[in-house]
């Protein structure tokens, strides 16, 4: 398969959204990942959240991430219609995020490879960070 | 030299359909219920406490009591997914200890096959779980989150398909044996290798059969099982754990046995190398190779190697295990195993496995059960049983 072939990607499901992570949802449509830190403990964590699960402080607020990070570790469906790469990636803020990678080779993908935010339209108009490699 | 236990495990039963075109799911409950009390030599009116998964129809236990009939004083509905029979047999013994109950039946059945559902597709959890959006659009099946899993021991600690191969050989191997077995061939490492892959880097044959059925198990206090005979199994030590994402600093190497063996050989008061046998939930070859390092039968790393050449083989290897064929080739009810690790593990201290895999004077055993999606957010639990006079 070469990378041409795999610009037909899958449809993208509209995230559900609460109370708790719209702010994250409007900001991807605005083309930015954000993460909630908690000014208690200082810690980030992931997914977001009102209360810091390391410390349970409600004192949280969002900031905007690097978008920089590397796949930690990752699986290319093969079965079904649509190959897709699942994975988790490490972002420079320290965190581990699921996320596909896109607008790659799916057989040249590795563990440790350096990739960076991008943005994908969902059903709903809703916009979801996936990641692709680094140039 | 004989141990304390505080409750036995006096009655199994694993459910011989495959696929139950013409059975309800509570059917399929009170079959595997009726099987593991006429084992025991009990009947549903000594039954007094009843517990049960999310598989039971119904809120908690409440329709599958009412449907068999049980008259109960206790009931517990803890689900963890697939580890949540064996999660229930801990909880049995806690609640015979303290008098609430004496005699406590555990069921489970489904039927996945009949009923058509995809497994493939993305399960339906509901739209309230926190953690949905950050996950359902990306696509996570079960297949892939325990591929991921794989992709990462292997880029930790060079564990090979090959290797990984050799789990699904020995699961073959045994269920080459057992008639109830939905796959009973005989696979090689390159059998493995060779069968397509589902999601990088498991391949077909490194991931469970899907059937339909149940299983049951019957519990019961000291007092009782001095009245059924020898074949009641001891419970001599039990754990269970939650591992999850923490907070986004995951490391998909390990599973919740980590918490949950060391917990249930210190109440059991045993070592790894006292174990004769185990059955480890085997939902893919990568859940076994976490599992069994995290449960300290080999260092964390060396599990593919352990696995290699056949030690996991009856007969054949230093450690037994899923000698029924496990998940790998024999049964995965209701995409639910851990019941059936539970089953086949009183069937070896009992020395009622099939002769061509019981494991000799085999006295102290462990059944490990696994729910949820390995080392993300998942349920673990060990329990360790003995011969009745172990």
């Amino acid at each position: 398969m070469t990378a041409a072939d795999q610009t037909t990607e899958r449809t993208y499901p509209e995230p559900a959204i609460n109370l708790e992570t719209e702010a994250y949802w409007a900001a991807a449509k605005e083309g930015k990942l954000i993460l909630k830190k908690c000014n208690a403990c200082g810690e980030t964590h992931f997914y977001p959240r009102a209360i810091c699960p390391h410390c349970l402080s409600g004192d949280t607020e969002w900031y905007e991430a690097s978008g920089k990070g590397t796949i930690y570790t990752y699986s290319v469906m093969r079965r079904g219609p649509t190959p897709y790469a699942i994975a988790y990636v490490t972002l420079e803020e320290g965190i581990s995020m699921m996320t596909n990678i896109v607008d790659c080779d799916y057989d040249a993908l590795a563990v440790g490879q350096a990739v960076e935010v991008t943005f994908r339209a969902t059903e709903g108009d809703q916009a979801l960070p996936v990641f692709k490699p680094t140039a | 030299m004989s141990r304390a236990s505080k409750a036995y495990i006096a009655g199994i039963y694993e459910h011989p359909t495959r696929k139950a075109v013409d059975q309800t799911v509570p059917q399929l409950h009170a079959e595997s219920a009726l099987g593991a009390l006429l084992d025991a030599g009990l009947t549903k009116d000594d039954v007094d406490g009843y517990f049960c998964a999310g598989d039971a129809p119904g809120l908690g236990g409440l329709s599958m009591a009412e449907y068999m009939g049980l008259d109960v004083k206790y009931t517990d509905s803890t689900e963890t997914g697939g580890s949540s029979y064996v999660v229930h047999v801990g909880h049995a013994v806690n609640a015979i200890a303290q008098g609430k109950c004496s005699v406590a039946l555990i069921t489970l059945a489904g039927r996945p096959r009949a009923e058509g559902v995809a497994t493939l597709g993305t399960r339906d959890y509901g739209n309230i779980l926190p953690e949905l959006g950050f996950e359902i659009p990306y696509g996570p099946v079960v297949t892939n989150m325990y591929g991921m899993a794989a992709m990462r021991h292997m880029h930790e600690y060079g564990t090979t398909s090959e290797q990984l191969a050799w789990i699904k050989v020995a699961a073959s191997h045994h269920a080459q044996h057992n008639e109830h077995a939905l796959l009973r061939d005989v696979v090689t490492v390159e059998d493995v290798v060779n069968s397509p892959i589902i999601t990088d880097p498991l391949h077909r044959l490194d991931c469970c059969v899907i059937t339909d059925g149940g299983g049951a198990l019957v519990i019961v206090s000291p007092e009782i099982a001095k009245t059924l005979g020898d074949r009641c199994a001891k419970i001599l030590g039990h754990g269970e754990a939650i591992k999850h994402l923490n907070s986004g600093n995951i490391d998909l190497t390990y599973t919740g046995a980590v918490k949950s063996g060391p917990i249930a050989f210190e109440e059991a008061g045993v070592t790894q190398a006292d174990i004769d046998y185990v059955s480890i939930y085997d939902s893919f070859t990568i859940t076994v190779l976490e599992t069994l390092e995290d449960l300290g039968f080999c260092e964390k790393g060396q599990g593919g190697k352990f696995v290699s050449d056949g030690n996991l083989i009856s007969g054949v290897g230093k450690l037994p295990f899923n000698t029924d064929g496990g998940g790998l080739c024999n049964n995965h009810p209701n995409n639910r195993g851990g019941i059936t690790k539970v089953i086949e593990a009183v069937r070896q201290v009992r020395g009622e496995a099939h002769p061509k895999v019981q494991v000799p004077d085999c006295t102290l055993v462990l059944a490990h059960g696994t729910g949820g999606s390995i080392a993300t957010r998942m349920g673990s639990s060990t329990v360790i049983l003995g011969r009745n006079d172990a």
